[in-house]
C-alpha cells in the first residue's frame, strides 16, 4: 500500500504547510477549534467541509486522468444529481433519494464511457457534450426553478456530525478508502496505470483497456453525483444553474496538484484529494484575510503556478542537483 | 536515362556521410550520386539508414562527417527549409501538407500571390490550376485537400515540390497507399520530370515498381552502402541478397532434423487463415518445442502474419485451433487466455509502459490474464520480478527503476519476462534482435533455444535470414503478403529463403490483392 501515499507527496504538502501558515498570519484564530453541541467549530473544519465537493470530484477525476482522459462533465453531473435528490427529497426515504441520485451519477458515467472507450472520441470533446447538455437537464427535472426541500435526512447529509465531524467530511474520507481499497486492493491500480502509461502496449499485453476506461468514467460519474447530493444538502436546495459550476476546473486542478500528470499513468488519490484541500485551504484564508474574493483568482493562480513549478521535471533536475551537491558536501 | 558527360558535376553527390544517435551508429561513410533526370531507387531494410539518409541530406539531421554537394556545390542545410532553398525538395509517405485548406491554398502556402496584404486568390487558383495541369490532374483546386484521393494528395505534394524549383526530389514510399491505377499515373509523372533534367530519388520497398521506374538502385544495409547498380543488369536474386544477406555464409540448421519434430504434439494450428487486405489465407501449424521462422522482406506480410496468430488483428476466414480444439482469437485478450505471447516489434510504443517499473512491467500480462480480482501481491510481485531479473540477467538489476530508463536489450528481456510470467504455450516474437547490442543479441537467440527445449512453441520473424536458419525448425517464407513456401530440415538454408523471396510470383501477388 506504498503507492497510496508515496515520496513525491512532500512539494504537495509543503505547499499546504505555507498556505496555512499564511493563513494563520492574516486571520489569528485559524487553527482555533471549539466542541459546541458534540460539534467541531472553526476555520480548518470550516476548509474540509467546504472542500468535500472538489475532493469528491478529484477522486473519480483522478483515475480518469490516470488513463489519459478528462472529464469535464461533472459540475453538470452535480448539477443533475443535486437536481434529482431535491425533487425526490420530500416525497421519497433517503434510500431512494440516494440511489436515484448515484444511479444518475453512474448512467451519465456510462455515456461519457461509452464515448470514449467504444466509440473512441477524444475525452475533451466527449465529456463536454454532457457538460453543456446535463446543465439542461438538470434545468429540465428542476423546470427552472430552484427546488427546495426540508427533509431532515437529507439535510442531515450536509449539515449533520458524526463524532464531532461534518457529515460530509466523514463522507469524503470513506470514499477516499473506499477507493483506495479498491483500486489498490485489486489490480485496477496497476492496469489504470499501464492503460494510461501505453495504451496499446497494453492492450497487446491482454489488459481490457477498454473496460478499464469504461469503469474509471463510470466512478467519476458516481463521485460526482455523490458530491452533487451533498451540495444540495448543504443548501436544502437545488440550482440547476449554479450547482458545481466551474468545480471540474478545480476538480482537474486538484488532481494536477496532486502530481498526476495529464498525459496519464501514475497517479495518486491521497495527493489528488491534498490538492482538493490546497485549493479550499486558499479560498478559506482569502476569505477570512478580507480581501474581496477576486483576488482568490488571482491568488489561486499564482500558488498552482509555483506548485506546478515545483514538480516540473526541468526544475527538479535543478532542484535535485542543488540537494545533491548539499548532500556531497555533508 | 541522360548520362550527364564525366566533366560535369552530379546533380547530387554524397559523400562519407556518418550519422551516430548516441552510441548507435546510424550511417557510416555512406556516399550516393544521382545525376540528372535519373530516377534512383534508394533500398534496403528497417533499419538499414535510408530514413536518416534523407533526413541528413534535406537538413533534418545535422551530420557528423561528409559532404553533400548540389551541381558540385558544397551545402550544409540545416533545416527542410534550407534544403528546399538549395533545390531538394522532399515527399514523404504521409503527406504533410495540410488537408483542411484548399488545393490551391497548399501548393501556395507560405508564398500566395499578394496585392497590398491580400492574398489574391483568383490568381492563387488560376496558378494553382496551371501547375497540377503540367501533371495531368484536372481538379477543383478551391476544394480541401483532404477531400481528394491519397494520389492526388500526392500529386499536389510534388507539383508543389517541383514549383519551389526543386532540382532534387525525394520520394519516400509514394505508392504505399496507391492502388495500381494511381501507381501508373505517378510513375507518369515521374519519367516526365525526369525528362525535364529532376533527379528523383525513389524509397520504397515494392520490388516490382523498382525494377519498373528506376534507372539505378543503390542499398544500404545496417547504415552501410553495400552497392550501387544499373537496375537493369541487376538480377533480383541479387539485389535481395544485397538487402537482406550477410556474404552468405552457409549456415544450416542447427534444430532437429524434419523426421523427428513430426512427432511432436500440435500446439497451435490455423487452416485457411488471413484477412482480405491483410495477408492471404494461410495454413500453418505451431508444435510444441519447435521454433518456426518466418522470413521476408519488410511488408511480405510477417508481422501482419504475427497479429493474426496472436490475436492482435481478427481474421475474417479460416479456423484457429489450440491443441485440437477451435478457438475464437478477437483480441489479444483472447491470445493471452490461450496461453500466447506476444513481443511486438516496436518495442517502445507497443511493447513496453515506460513509466512503469520493471517489476509492474514483468507482472502486467499475467496480472491482466488472472483478473482484476485476483491481484498479485506485492510480494509475488517481487519475487516474480527477482526471478526474471535473474533468470535474463536484466541490467540493472533493479526491479523498481522506470522500464523506459533500460537499454534496449534489457527492455526487450523484460517484455520476455513478461511473457514467460504467464507461462505461455505459444510466444510470437517480431524481431526480437533488432536494435539491440552484440551481447544481448546472442543472450536472446541462446534464450530461445532453452525456451523451445522445454516445450514452449515460438513463432520468431527476423530479417537477419542467418539468425532464421539458426534456430528455425521450419521456415515460412513470405511474399507479398501471402505464404509461398514452406521449408523444413535440410532445405533450411539462406539461399533456399532468398530463391523463395525472389521467386518472380506475379500469380500469388494477384491472389493476395485479390
Amino acid at each position: 500500500m506504498t503507492a497510496l501515499l508515496p515520496r513525491r507527496g512532500l512539494a504537495q504538502i509543503l505547499a499546504l504547510i505555507v498556505i496555512l501558515a499564511v493563513d494563520r498570519a492574516v486571520s489569528p484564530q485559524f487553527f482555533d477549534l471549539r466542541l459546541q453541541d458534540g460539534r467541531l467549530f472553526g476555520s480548518l473544519v470550516d476548509v474540509l467541509n467546504r472542500g468535500t465537493p472538489v475532493a469528491l470530484l478529484s477522486l473519480g477525476m483522478v483515475l480518469v486522468i490516470a488513463t489519459r482522459g478528462i472529464d469535464l462533465s461533472v459540475g453538470a453531473v452535480m448539477a443533475i444529481s443535486g437536481a434529482i435528490a431535491a425533487s425526490l427529497a420530500d416525497t421519497h426515504g433517503l434510500p431512494v433519494v440516494l440511489s436515484a441520485a448515484l444511479g444518475a451519477g453512474l448512467v451519465c458515467g456510462l455515456w461519457n464511457g461509452f464515448l470514449v472507450a467504444v466509440l473512441g472520441m477524444q475525452p475533451i470533446v466527449a465529456t463536454l457534450i454532457l457538460m453543456v447538455a446535463g446543465r439542461g437537464i438538470a434545468q429540465l427535472i428542476t423546470e427552472g426553478r430552484i427546488v427546495t426541500f426540508s427533509s431532515p435526512d437529507l439535510v442531515w447529509l450536509g449539515n449533520g456530525s458524526v463524532l464531532g465531524l461534518p457529515v460530509p467530511v466523514v463522507i469524503a474520507l470513506g470514499m477516499l478508502i473506499l477507493t483506495g481499497a479498491v483500486v489498490r486492493g485489486s489490480a485496477l491500480g496497476l492496469l489504470i496505470e499501464a492503460t494510461g502509461g501505453n495504451a496499446r502496449a497494453s492492450e497487446l499485453a491482454g489488459v481490457g483497456t477498454r473496460a478499464m476506461i469504461l469503469s474509471v468514467y463510470v466512478w467519476c460519474g458516481v463521485c460526482a453525483a455523490l458530491a452533487g447530493v451533498i451540495a444540495a444538502a448543504d443548501i436544502m436546495g437545488a440550482d440547476a444553474n449554479n450547482a458545481g459550476l466551474w468545480l471540474e476546473l478545480d476538480a482537474i486542478l486538484a488532481v494536477v496538484i496532486g502530481g498526476t500528470s495529464l498525459f496519464g499513468g501514475r497517479f495518486s488519490l491521497v495527493l489528488a484529494v491534498l490538492g482538493a484541500l490546497i485549493i479550499q485551504t486558499m479560498n478559506t484564508g482569502i476569505l477570512l484575510s478580507g480581501y474581496p474574493p477576486e483576488f482568490n483568482l488571482l491568488v489561486k493562480a499564482v500558488v498552482v503556478l509555483a506548485v506546478l513549478l515545483v514538480q516540473s521535471p526541468k526544475l527538479s533536475g535543478i532542484a535535485g542537483l542543488v540537494t545533491g551537491l548539499r548532500r556531497t558536501k555533508a | 536515362m541522360e548520362n550527364s558527360p564525366d566533366s560535369a558535376p552530379p546533380l547530387l553527390e554524397v559523400r562519407g556521410i556518418s550519422k551516430s544517435f548516441g552510441a548507435v551508429r546510424a550511417l557510416q561513410e555512406v556516399d550516393f550520386t544521382l545525376g540528372a533526370g535519373e530516377i534512383h531507387a534508394l533500398l534496403g531494410e528497417n533499419g538499414a539508414g535510408k530514413s536518416t539518409l534523407i533526413k541528413v541530406v534535406t537538413g533534418v539531421f545535422p551530420r557528423d562527417a561528409g559532404v553533400v554537394r548540389i551541381g558540385g556545390e558544397d551545402i550544409a542545410p540545416r533545416s527542410a527549409k534550407a534544403a528546399v532553398a538549395a533545390g531538394i525538395a522532399t515527399v514523404y509517405q504521409e503527406v504533410n501538407l495540410l488537408p483542411n485548406l484548399s488545393v490551391a491554398q497548399n501548393l501556395f502556402l507560405d508564398r500566395q500571390p499578394m496585392r497590398l496584404g491580400i492574398v489574391r486568390e483568383g490568381e492563387m487558383r488560376r496558378r494553382a490550376k496551371a501547375l497540377l495541369a503540367d501533371f495531368g490532374l484536372d481538379i477543383d483546386v478551391a476544394a480541401p485537400l483532404g477531400s481528394y484521393s491519397v494520389a492526388v494528395q500526392h500529386v499536389t505534394a510534388i507539383a508543389r515540390a517541383v514549383d519551389l524549383s526543386a532540382r532534387v526530389l525525394i520520394l519516400d514510399e509514394p505508392t504505399a497507399s496507391l492502388d495500381r491505377h494511381e501507381v501508373e499515373i505517378l510513375f507518369g509523372i515521374m519519367r516526365q520530370l525526369a525528362k525535364r533534367g529532376i533527379g528523383i530519388v525513389f524509397v520504397s520497398h515494392f520490388l516490382d515498381q523498382v525494377y519498373e521506374i528506376s534507372d539505378r538502385i543503390t542499398v544500404l544495409r545496417n547504415g552501410r552502402l553495400v552497392g550501387e547498380r544499373e537496375t537493369a543488369s541487376l538480377p533480383r536474386l541479387e539485389l535481395i541478397r544485397m538487402m537482406l544477406g550477410r556474404e552468405l555464409a552457409e549456415t544450416t540448421s542447427e534444430r532437429a532434423t524434419a523426421s523427428e519434430h513430426q512427432a511432436r504434439d500440435v500446439c497451435a494450428s490455423f487452416e485457411g487463415y488471413g484477412k482480405v487486405g491483410y495477408v492471404a489465407p494461410f495454413n500453418l501449424e505451431l508444435r510444441h518445442g519447435e521454433v518456426v521462422g518466418l522470413a521476408g522482406l519488410l511488408g511480405s506480410g510477417r508481422t501482419e502474419t504475427a497479429r493474426l496468430v496472436f490475436g492482435a488483428e481478427r481474421a475474417d476466414r479460416g479456423q484457429a485451433r489450440v491443441e485440437g480444439a477451435p478457438v475464437r482469437l478477437q483480441s489479444p485478450r483472447d491470445g493471452v487466455r490461450h496461453g500466447f505471447g506476444y513481443c511486438p516489434e516496436e518495442r517502445k510504443t507497443d511493447g513496453i509502459v515506460a513509466e512503469l517499473t520493471v517489476r509492474e512491467n514483468i507482472v502486467l500480462a499475467l496480472q491482466a490474464k488472472r483478473g482484476l480480482h485476483r491481484p498479485l501481491s506485492r510480494r509475488d510481485q517481487d519475487e516474480i520480478a527477482r526471478r526474471y531479473v535473474k533468470m535474463l540477467d536484466i541490467r540493472p538489476a533493479d526491479p523498481e527503476r522506470p522500464v523506459g530508463l533500460l537499454s534496449g536489450g534489457n527492455q526487450q528481456k523484460v517484455l520476455l519476462a513478461r511473457w514467460l510470467a504467464t507461462s505461455p504455450r505459444l510466444l510470437v516474437l517480431d524481431e526480437p534482435t533488432r536494435g539491440i547490442d552484440v551481447g544481448a543479441h546472442a543472450e536472446i537467440i541462446r534464450l530461445i533455444r532453452e525456451l523451445c527445449d522445454d516445450g514452449l512453441s515460438l513463432l520468431v520473424i527476423s530479417s537477419e535470414l542467418d539468425e532464421i536458419v539458426t534456430y528455425s525448425d521450419r521456415v515460412v517464407v513470405l511474399r507479398d503478403r501471402a505464404h509461398v513456401e514452406e521449408l523444413a530440415g535440410e532445405a533450411i538454408d539462406v539461399g533456399n529463403i532468398l530463391a523463395a523471396i525472389a521467386a518472380d510470383g506475379a500469380a500469388v501477388a494477384h491472389e493476395a490483392h485479390a
